[in-house]
């Protein structure tokens, strides 16, 4: 390629040239890549262990008083509040703390950490409480009892008991009286290829406190930052080991 | 011995017309309860969108919930979220519009699944949970 020749005919010649490379390397036959995207799954293919979905929680860039990730939580979810804050479901919450020596202020967003040792799914005596082959922690709400045995087991107090009857649930988040709930890492959303809602409102902000991915994948940016920072999980001491991490707490 | 003949011959016809009388009445009885079964109409629903079911009505109407059960159990479990067989895909197609062109609940009343589960007597407990409008994706297309 003659490096002086800057005519758009060459410079188109350049680009054709360097897409089909690119399109070959993609594509070598249809169905066999050599670089799978790495969000997207097939439809009809069931979650697989390969991967393991999880969220990295920059608390330095968590800016306090926002509450983009909840909101954008509720509306994904039609978690419709009846303004009884003691039972109204709440599956991601702004957490504020503050050092009382130094006088430190933190605010960090806390939700189902989707454990790799998941206590809600030891305790759940139906086989409602599970986690998917992807690491995500979900409840079967077809064979959840309310019981809440998950609810008294979760350290993190992640989970919400439906107290009453609902109406205009959406399609892709199924929701009924006497079943426990909690985040499911926008399961939905995962399964299309997206990222969750509150990750991409966070990012929408500008705030960009919310980083998802595999944490298995090495190419994965998730996975990149994970490996290249310090990062903390909630109740370390526990040994649950966490899919959601913290950086900066 | 001949009055003694004659009666038994008397009483016998007796209990024959009494009997005949019972199953007249029987028949007339059945036959107007039969006339009311016959007046129990069919179910009435509308319409679905689209050209075909996903499998023979005959099949559907036998085993729609053996489909559903499963693809649900793939759903929620294994993250498969293909049309077929899943309950989004039933309520995308079967789903009425009103005279506001906006969609009705398939449990309303004379919809799809509220006026077979009538008939059949089935009380269907899927829409305590699951939204019986369809999806956002499908609402907004024409």
């Amino acid at each position: 390629m003659d490096m002086k020749d800057s005519s758009p005919a060459s410079a188109r010649r350049t680009f054709f040239t360097q897409a089909s490379a690119g399109v070959a390397l993609l594509a070598l036959a249809p169905g066999v890549r050599l670089v799978d995207l790495a969000l997207a799954r097939v439809q009809d293919e069931p979650a697989s262990a390969t991967q393991r979905w999880g969220l990295l929680v920059d608390v330095d860039r968590c800016v306090s008083g926002c509450d983009a990730c909840v909101s954008a939580c509720d509306t994904e979810h039609g978690l419709d509040g009846n303004e009884r804050p003691q039972t109204d479901a709440q599956w991601i919450r702004k957490v504020d703390l503050v050092d009382n020596n130094t006088e430190h202020q933190l605010s960090l967003p806390v939700m189902c950490q989707h454990c790799e040792e998941p206590p809600c799914v030891d305790v759940c005596p139906t086989g409602a409480s599970f986690r998917r082959a992807d690491g995500i922690v979900l409840v079967d709400k077809h064979t959840c009892i309310g019981c809440r045995y998950c609810m008294m087991a979760c350290p993190y107090k992640a989970r919400s008991f439906i107290h009453e009857d609902l109406t205009g649930q959406k399609t892709h988040a199924p929701r009924g009286k006497g079943t426990v709930e909690s985040c499911t890492l926008c399961v939905h959303r995962v399964d299309r290829g997206e990222s969750p809602a509150c990750v991409e409102a966070c990012t929408d902000a500008g705030h960009e406190a919310l980083v998802f991915g595999d944490i298995n994948d090495r190419n994965d940016p998730l996975a990149t930052q994970l490996a290249e920072t310090t990062t903390r999980e909630l109740r370390a001491d526990l040994k649950l080991n966490t899919a959601v991490r913290y950086r900066g707490l | 011995m001949i009055w003694s003949g004659l009666f038994e011959h008397w009483s016998k016809r007796r209990s024959c017309a009494i009997r005949t009388g019972v199953i007249t009445v029987g028949l007339v009885a059945g036959m107007a309860l039969s006339g009311a079964y016959a007046q129990v109409s069919q179910p009435v629903f509308p319409s679905a969108r689209g050209e075909q079911c996903v499998e023979p009505v005959d099949v559907m109407r036998r085993d729609h919930f053996e489909f559903l059960k499963h693809q649900r159990d793939k759903t929620v479990h294994e993250g498969i979220r293909t049309p077929r067989h899943s309950l989004a895909g039933c309520i995308d197609c079967h789903a009425d519009k009103d005279a506001q062109g906006r969609f009705v609940p398939v449990n309303a009343k004379g919809q799809f699944c509220q006026s077979c589960h009538v008939y059949a007597a089935v009380k269907i407990d899927c829409f305590s949970c699951h939204a019986a409008r369809p999806s956002e994706r499908v609402s907004q297309s024409p």
